[in-house]
């Protein structure tokens, strides 16, 4: 938020013109709306509900929609689907976030190094982003959830580690186009060190770009935590996740499809939201990009 | 051309030998490391496992057992199969037919229906088709692609009945009808993102060469601007999508896996999960790295195929 604030200065900054192009963006407020409305249900939903996510009624096994005070329908142990979708939630959203701090903070690094050392160190960076990138994402992932037992805080990690490599490439490009900039050179004479002039005076106009690739990357590791939950190498149960909620929906598809349905229009919408504020965020920030 | 071609296939052979770092470094954080296969011998004891050690080398500095590895990649010995015994190579063999299948067969359909909206798009910009069409790829891109299978399964083959839920054929009908019966679902559920993609960069290529100069040339030649789009500005919007194809390979790929698994399809995607299931690293391995390669190597063909059709890159 702090590029938000800086183009208008400290007072007023919400009648600046990023703002302003921001709020007219209809889909970024559409974005902004369905990710408000998920993650309210997802914070206060469970204390609202009369079921917890981890009660088991086996006498109410697959119950459909809306019988009763289920309002989502029950699962195969009986247990209430709404309540799950919304403790799920809080793992799948929180999974996403950290898991865009550090895959951006991984990127950031990366992509600031390499674009204003450039030469052979940042010639090695950025092959290893190709390196990565050559990886088909989920063979990846999976391999690496494999390998290490995937608690919650390990599978933000996993995610992160096959993610960081969209925002090193955009912050590179961006370091580069910079780095002979005339504040860049007085920042030289001054005697500035390095990192100073890399962190304090070059990154800072960067900002937009990374903003805009954060909140794509927040869409993205959603997809990717529901994909290897789903598989079941990703967060394990009994601790939901809309992900692991997806895990075995095929075998009642025929008689419970609201197992599969829900959970699935969930991860949807969060992720259609990140993907409409992005949007929003691309053209109020005047980021330029050739992706969609 | 030559000094192109050299250049690129430079860079795919140091791209190559990163991917195998990443890979070899995977492998040694996998359980039991290369020696996962022995571990699972209940005969096995652990001062054997120590023998072993000993014997493959493994008690020996990184550096070395990476070029032994890399060394025996390079060769064709990729390992055998914990299940079964059979060269890793083989297995993999068995099973990239059929996920080239599925790519193949959905990937044309994404270019097809890509190609079609993106012209539309850029032909009639801020249209209702336009309007639609871009936040349709949004939400497109959107949605998890084994919950589009899913979805699919339960419209087209629990509820019509129209569709095959699963499998690449029946068995017992080895029929080429019988096939495409079953590739329809799948082909069509894993082409939604690449669709979305591909309208999207259609459209932009669109416009970046309708504003282009040998356009107005055209119109002024008095060409029908059905012609001058058809033509001109299609075909060289078409260019930098040889370039996407390449690049979009290891999503294809990635939603290939996805897919595979809900429909049951014998490709790589189905071998990769039963390997993790039954912890045969060898193939595990074997496909992570056989799919690098196969990115890789789609991507120098692409760029190939770029330079063939556009003189300005082979020798600009």
């Amino acid at each position: 938020m702090t590029a938000l604030v800086a183009n208008a200065g400290p007072s007023r900054w919400w009648r600046s013109r990023t703002v302003r192009r921001f709020t007219s963006h209809h889909l970024a407020l559409l974005g902004v709306a369905m990710i408000t409305l998920l993650t309210l249900a997802c914070v206060f939903g469970p204390h609202l509900l009369p079921y917890d996510s981890l009660y088991i009624d086996l006498r109410a096994r697959f119950s459909p929609p809306l019988t009763g005070d289920h309002y989502l329908g029950t699962d195969p142990l009986g247990r209430d689907v709404a309540a799950r979708l919304f403790m799920a939630g809080r793992t799948s959203l929180l999974v996403a976030f950290f898991a865009m701090l550090l895959s951006t903070l991984i990127g950031t690094l990366v992509g600031v190094i390499a674009g204003y050392r450039g030469g052979w160190i940042g010639a090695a960076l950025m092959r290893t982003v190709d390196g990565f990138l050559s990886f088909p994402s989920i063979f990846l992932l999976l391999a690496l959830a494999a390998a290490l037992k995937p608690s919650p805080a390990m599978v933000t990690v996993i995610v992160a580690v096959t993610s960081w490599m969209e925002v090193a490439r955009i912050v590179e490009a961006e370091v580069r186009s910079l780095r002979e900039r005339e504040f860049v050179l007085a920042g030289r004479m001054l005697g500035l060190s390095g990192a100073h002039i890399m962190f304090r005076e070059v990154l800072p106009n960067a900002v937009g770009p990374i903003i805009v690739a954060a909140t794509l990357t927040v869409a993205h590791a959603i997809l990717l935590e529901a994909y290897i939950s789903f598989l079941g190498y990703g967060i394990q149960p009994p601790l939901p996740s809309w992900g692991n909620m997806l895990e075995g929906a095929q075998q009642y598809l025929d008689s419970a499809p609201w197992l599969a349905i829900i959970p699935g229009a969930a991860i949807t919408m969060a992720v259609t939201s990140f993907n409409f504020i992005g949007d929003g965020l691309r053209d109020a920030l005047d980021v330029r990009d050739d992706r969609v | 051309m030559r000094g192109f071609l050299l250049n690129r296939l430079s860079q795919s052979l140091i791209l190559l030998l990163i991917v195998s770092v990443i890979g070899f470094l995977v492998l040694n954080l996998l359980p039991g490391g290369p020696l996962a296969q022995f571990g699972l011998d209940p005969g096995m004891t652990q001062d054997d496992l120590e023998r072993l050690k000993e014997q493959l080398g493994l008690n020996r500095p990184l550096l070395i057992q990476y070029l032994d590895w890399a060394w025996r990649l390079l060769q064709g010995d990729w390992g055998h199969s914990f299940r079964d015994g059979a060269p890793v190579l083989a297995v993999i063999g068995r099973h990239v037919l059929a996920t080239l299948l599925l790519m193949g067969t959905s990937t044309a359909i994404a270019i097809a229906i890509g190609t079609w909206i993106g012209i539309r798009g850029a032909t009639h910009r801020y249209s209702l088709f336009d309007h639609v069409a871009t936040v349709g790829a949004m939400v497109a891109l959107s949605i998890p692609t084994f919950w589009f299978g899913l979805v699919g399964i339960y419209i087209f083959s629990l509820q019509l009945g129209w569709l095959p839920a699963g499998n690449m054929y029946t068995i017992g009908d080895g029929s080429v009808l019988n096939y495409l019966h079953h590739l329809i679902l799948p082909s069509i559920v894993l082409s939604l993102v690449h669709v979305a993609i591909w309208s999207r960069y259609m459209r932009t290529a669109m416009l970046d060469a309708i504003s282009q100069d040998f356009v107005n040339t055209a119109r002024a030649k008095g060409l029908s601007e059905r012609r001058v789009i058809m033509k001109h500005v299609v075909g060289n919007a078409l260019l930098p999508m040889i370039t996407l194809a390449g690049v979009q390979l290891p999503s294809i790929l990635t939603g290939a896996l996805v897919t595979e698994t809900v429909f049951t399809w014998p490709g790589m995607g189905r071998l990769f999960l039963d390997s993790l299931g039954y912890s045969d690293y060898p193939v595990v391995m074997g496909l992570l790295m056989f799919s690098a390669i196969l990115v890789i190597l789609g991507n120098l063909i692409a760029d190939i195929a770029v330079a063939i059709v556009d003189p300005r890159i082979r020798l600009g």
